[in-house]
C-alpha cells in the first residue's frame, strides 16, 4: 500500500471511529438538558434521577469525542499537509471558529455543569448544560461548514502565483447550500441517534431494572424526540441529496449505479452487479420514478450518467478516471436508508405502545429497541462513507485531487506506524468505554437520591 | 495584516502558556489533587486545539509544514493527550486499587510527555530544521533531537512542576497543601537555574549575543521570585509569579522567532515567517473579527469557573479510604457522598487572569 493509501485508510477510520460518539454526544447532550429542565419545571425526583444516569453516559461519550476530534485536526497538517497548504486559508478559518465559540463553551461549561452541583443555583446550572449542548451543535455547525466546502467550493478566490486558495466571503460559506442542509440532516440525524441510544438503555432498564416507573418517561421522552428526528432527517436527507445533485452529480448517480442517462429513472431497491469494472447490473427490484424524484424533485426528472459524466469531466479538468467507488456509495446509500426506515418503524410502533400504556409490559418491543441501537450507527457511518467516498477522486470538488493533497515530507513508513498506533489506542479506547457504558447503562438508580428535598445542596461529580 | 498576524500569535502563546500551566499538577495522583483541576482541565486542553486551529486558519504554510515535519513526534503527542484526557475520567470509574493505579501511571506519563515534547517542537522552531525552497521538511524523526530543543522541552517540564506545586498549594489544605510547598521550594532553585540557561542558550540560538533580554530576564526572575514568595507561604503570588515565568519562557521563543515562525537550517533563505505562511489578509481580517468577539467571552466564563472552583480541597473531603467515586449514577451507596463544605476562610486567592 502506498503512503496515499494508508493516509486515507488512516482518516477514514479515525473519521469513523470519530462519528461514532459524536452524534451520540450532541443526541445526548440535548435530552439530558431536557430532563434537566423537566426537573427544574416540575421538582420532580425521577426527572434528577434520569438527568444524573443519563449525565454520567453523556459524560464517557465526550472523553472519547474530543480526544479522537483532536486526532482530526491534527491529521490536516501530518498526513495532508499539500491540502491544508493549498486550501487553509479557507479551510482552517471554520475549524478556528469552532475552537474558539464552540469547544470553550462545551468544555467549560461540562466542567461547571459537573462539579457544580453544590456551587451553583438550581436555574445557573440548568443554564450551564444547555450550553454544553449549544456549543457541541455549534461546534458541528463549523465542522460542517467546512466540510461542505471541500463538497461545494464557494467564497474564494485562486491566488495568481501561488495557487493557494483564499477566503474571500466568510458569508457565502456560510451560507453554502450544502452546509445549510447538510448541517440540518447531521443534527436531525444526531438527535435520532441520542434518543436511539437512550431508548434502548431505558429498555434494558424496564425488561430487567427495579425503577420500571422512571424509566418509562425516558422512553417515553426518547420516543417522543425519536419519531419527528427520524421523518425529519428523511426528509432533509432526499432535499440534501437534490442540492447535491446540482454540484456533485457523479456522487448521486454512482449512489444509484447509474452508468448512463435516464429519464425518468426508477430506483433499484436491490441489485447485484453494476460496480466499476461490470456496469450491467442484474437488478432485481426497482421502484419507477423514483431516483428521479429524490434526485431532482421531479417525477420525470432526468439524472445523467456515470459514463457520459466522466466524458465531461475529462474535458473540463483533463484526462483522468472521476467516478467514484460506485460499490460503496450504492450500500452506503441503501444502509442508510433502510436502517432509517428500520428506526421510523421502531419508533411508532413504541409511540403506539406508549398511548396503549403498554411498553413497560411489551417484551417484543423491548427487546426489538435494545438491539435496534445499532441502527443510528450504522446510518451515520454509511451517510458519511456516502458523502465522503462520493467526492472522490477529489479532495476539495473541481479544486484539488485527493492524490495531490498528501503530504510530500511523510514516509509511509511513518504513516504505517502511525496508522498502528491510533488503530491500537482506539480500539482499546473503544472496549474500556463500551465496557463503562455498559456498567453505568445497567445500573440501578439509587434508591434515595439526594435532592428528594429541592433545597438541600445536590453533591457535586469528582473524580 | 501584521498586526493580525501578532494577535494571533499572542492568543497561541497565551494557549500554549496555560495549557502547560495546568498540565504539571497531578503527579501525586491523589484525588484531591486530581480533584483541583478536574473542572478546568478540558477547558485548558482547548487552548491546545484552538492553538493548532488558529494556526491553521491563520498561517496555513506554518501549520502544513510543522505538522507533516514533526510526524511522529505529533503521533507520540497524541497519543499521550489521548491517554491523559480518558485517565481522567476513568480513573474514578471503577472500585479497585489496581485500576485507579493504572490509571494514576497513565496519568503522570501522559502529563509528563505532552509538555516535553511541545517544548522539543518550539525549541526545533527556533533552532532550525531542514527545510528545502518549497518549504518541507527533508530531515527525519532523529533531526527533531537536538540539544538545545531537548533542553526547552526540560525546561518547560520543570516550569510545569513547579507551577502545579504552587498550584496545589494555593488550592488545597492540610497534608497536600504541606507537601505541594514543601516540593516548591525544592524544586524552586533548580528550575530557576534550569531557566536561566535556557534564557542565555535561548538568546545565543537566535543570535542575538549572550544577554537576554526582557521576557528572558523576566522568566528567571519570576522562578526566584516564585521560591521567595513560597518560603513565605504567599502561595496566591507565588502562583501568579509561576504563571509569568510559563508565559514569558513561552513567548521569548517566539520574540527572538519573529518574524520568522520557523526556521530552516538548510538555507537562512528557506526560513518560514509570518509573512510567507500567513493567509490572505481577508481570512486574517475574519479571524481578527472572530476573536475580537468570542474571546473576550471565553476569558469571562472561564475566570467564572475559577470563581466557582475557588475552595481549596482537602484530602478529607475524600474520605480516608479511597471509595467508590460519587459519580452521578454511582449504584448502590448512591447516597455516599462528600459532606458539605465547611468553607474555608483563607480560601481567598489571585486569580491568574
Amino acid at each position: 500500500m502506498s503512503q496515499l493509501d494508508l493516509a486515507r485508510w488512516q482518516f477514514a477510520a479515525t473519521s469513523i471511529y470519530h462519528f461514532l460518539f459524536v452524534p451520540v454526544t450532541i443526541g445526548l447532550a440535548f435530552l439530558t438538558a431536557l430532563l434537566q429542565t423537566a426537573w427544574y419545571r416540575s421538582k420532580q425526583d425521577e426527572y434528577l434521577r434520569l438527568t444524573r444516569f443519563f449525565g454520567a453516559l453523556l459524560v464517557i461519550n465526550i472523553a472519547v469525542g474530543v480526544v479522537t476530534g483532536l486526532v482530526q485536526e491534527f491529521q490536516f497538517g501530518m498526513n495532508w499537509s499539500q491540502y491544508s497548504r493549498t486550501v487553509g486559508g479557507v479551510f482552517g478559518a471554520p475549524l478556528a471558529m469552532e475552537g474558539l465559540a464552540a469547544f470553550f463553551l462545551e468544555s467549560t461549561f461540562l466542567g461547571l455543569w459537573l462539579f457544580g452541583w453544590d456551587r451553583l443555583s438550581r436555574r445557573v446550572h440548568l443554564l450551564t448544560i444547555w450550553a454544553v449542548a449549544l456549543g457541541t451543535v455549534l461546534s458541528a455547525a463549523f465542522i460542517m461548514a467546512a466540510n461542505s466546502w471541500m463538497q461545494h467550493p464557494v467564497g474564494y478566490t485562486l491566488n495568481k502565483s501561488t495557487g493557494f486558495a483564499q477566503l474571500n466571503n466568510i458569508w457565502a460559506v456560510l451560507t453554502n447550500p450544502v452546509f445549510l442542509w447538510g448541517y440540518t440532516h447531521v443534527l436531525l440525524a444526531s438527535a435520532v441517534t441520542g434518543a436511539a441510544v437512550m431508548l434502548a438503555v431505558s429498555a434494558w432498564q424496564l425488561r430487567h431494572g427495579a425503577s420500571k416507573e422512571t424509566f418509562s418517561r425516558s422512553a417515553r421522552l426518547s420516543l417522543v424526540v425519536l419519531v419527528p428526528a427520524i421523518i425529519f432527517a428523511m426528509f432533509v436527507g432526499s432535499e440534501l441529496g437534490v442540492v447535491e445533485a446540482k454540484y456533485q452529480p457523479m456522487k448521486i448517480a454512482a449512489a444509484e449505479a447509474q452508468w448512463t442517462t435516464c429519464q425518468p429513472c426508477s430506483f433499484s431497491i436491490f441489485q447485484i452487479g453494476g460496480g466499476n469494472n461490470d456496469q450491467v447490473p442484474t437488478q432485481i427490484i426497482a421502484i419507477p420514478h423514483l431516483l428521479s424524484l429524490l434526485a431532482t424533485n421531479h417525477w420525470n426528472g432526468k439524472v445523467v450518467g456515470l459514463n457520459p459524466l466522466q466524458s465531461q469531466y475529462q474535458s473540463t479538468y483533463g484526462p483522468g478516471y472521476y467516478v467514484p467507488n460506485v460499490f460503496i456509495q450504492y450500500w452506503a446509500m441503501r444502509v442508510m436508508a433502510y436502517s432509517a426506515v428500520l428506526v421510523f418503524l421502531l419508533g411508532v410502533w413504541g409511540l403506539w405502545l406508549i398511548r396503549r400504556k403498554k411498553i413497560a409490559a411489551s417484551r417484543w418491543f423491548l427487546r426489538a429497541a435494545i438491539w435496534a441501537a445499532v441502527l443510528p450507527f450504522l446510518m451515520n457511518t454509511a451517510g458519511w462513507l456516502l458523502t465522503e467516498s462520493g467526492r472522490q477522486p477529489w479532495i476539495v470538488q473541481g479544486v484539488q485531487l485527493t492524490k495531490n493533497g498528501v503530504s510530500p515530507s511523510v514516509s509511509t513508513l511513518s504513516v504505517a506506524i502511525s496508522l498502528a498506533v491510533f488503530v491500537a489506542l482506539y480500539g482499546v479506547l473503544g472496549i474500556v468505554d463500551f465496557v463503562l457504558m455498559r456498567r453505568y447503562a445497567r445500573k440501578e438508580l439509587p434508591a434515595e437520591a439526594a435532592g428528594g428535598d429541592a433545597d438541600l445542596p445536590i453533591p457535586a461529580v469528582q473524580y | 495584516m501584521l498586526w493580525t498576524g501578532f494577535f494571533v500569535l499572542e492568543g497561541f502563546d497565551f494557549g500554549v502558556g496555560m495549557l502547560h500551566g495546568l498540565i504539571g499538577k497531578d503527579e501525586p495522583g491523589r484525588r484531591a489533587a486530581i480533584n483541583t483541576i478536574g473542572p478546568l482541565w478540558d477547558g485548558n486542553e482547548v487552548w491546545l486545539i484552538v492553538a493548532g486551529a488558529g494556526m491553521f486558519a491563520a498561517f496555513p504554510g506554518w501549520y502544513a509544514t510543522m505538522f507533516s515535519g514533526m510526524y511522529l513526534a505529533l503521533v507520540l503527542l497524541l497519543a499521550a493527550l489521548i491517554v491523559r484526557g480518558v485517565s481522567f475520567e476513568y480513573r474514578g470509574k471503577r472500585d479497585s486499587a489496581r485500576w485507579r493505579g493504572n490509571w494514576s501511571a497513565l496519568l503522570t506519563a501522559g502529563s509528563l510527555l505532552a509538555p516535553l515534547l511541545i517544548g522539543v517542537a518550539l525549541g526545533d522552531l527556533l533552532h532550525g530544521l531542514p527545510i528545502n525552497s518549497k518549504q518541507e521538511y527533508t530531515g527525519s524523526f532523529w533531526n527533531l533531537l537536538q540539544p538545545y530543543g531537548i533542553f526547552t522541552g526540560v525546561t518547560l517540564v520543570a516550569l510545569c512542576v513547579l507551577h502545579g506545586a504552587t498550584f496545589l498549594a494555593l488550592k488545597t489544605t492540610g497534608g497536600v497543601r504541606d507537601r505541594a510547598g514543601a516540593l516548591a521550594r525544592r524544586v524552586a532553585p533548580v528550575t530557576g537555574i534550569i531557566v536561566l540557561g535556557f534564557a542565555v542558550w535561548t538568546h545565543v540560538t537566535a543570535g542575538r549575543g549572550v544577554f537576554p533580554d526582557l521576557p528572558e530576564i523576566a522568566a528567571v526572575l519570576a522562578v526566584f521570585a516564585a521560591y521567595w514568595l513560597v518560603h513565605d507561604d504567599r502561595e496566591g503570588w507565588a502562583f501568579a509569579a509561576t504563571t509569568v515565568a510559563m508565559a514569558a519562557a513561552v513567548i521569548s521563543i517566539f520574540v527572538d522567532l519573529y518574524p520568522r515562525v520557523m526556521v530552516s537550517s538548510t538555507n537562512k533563505a528557506y526560513d518560514l515567517t509570518v509573512s510567507n505562511t500567513a493567509a490572505g489578509g481577508y481570512a486574517l481580517k475574519v479571524m481578527t473579527v472572530v476573536v475580537v468577539i468570542f474571546l473576550p467571552f471565553v476569558l469571562a466564563y472561564q475566570a467564572w469557573t475559577y470563581y466557582v472552583f475557588r475552595r481549596r480541597l482537602s484530602a478529607d473531603d475524600f474520605g480516608a479510604a479511597p471509595v467508590a467515586a460519587p459519580r452521578p449514577s454511582a449504584a448502590g451507596g448512591g447516597a455516599a457522598v462528600v459532606p458539605p463544605n465547611p468553607g474555608y476562610p483563607d480560601a481567598r486567592q489571585e486569580r491568574h487572569k
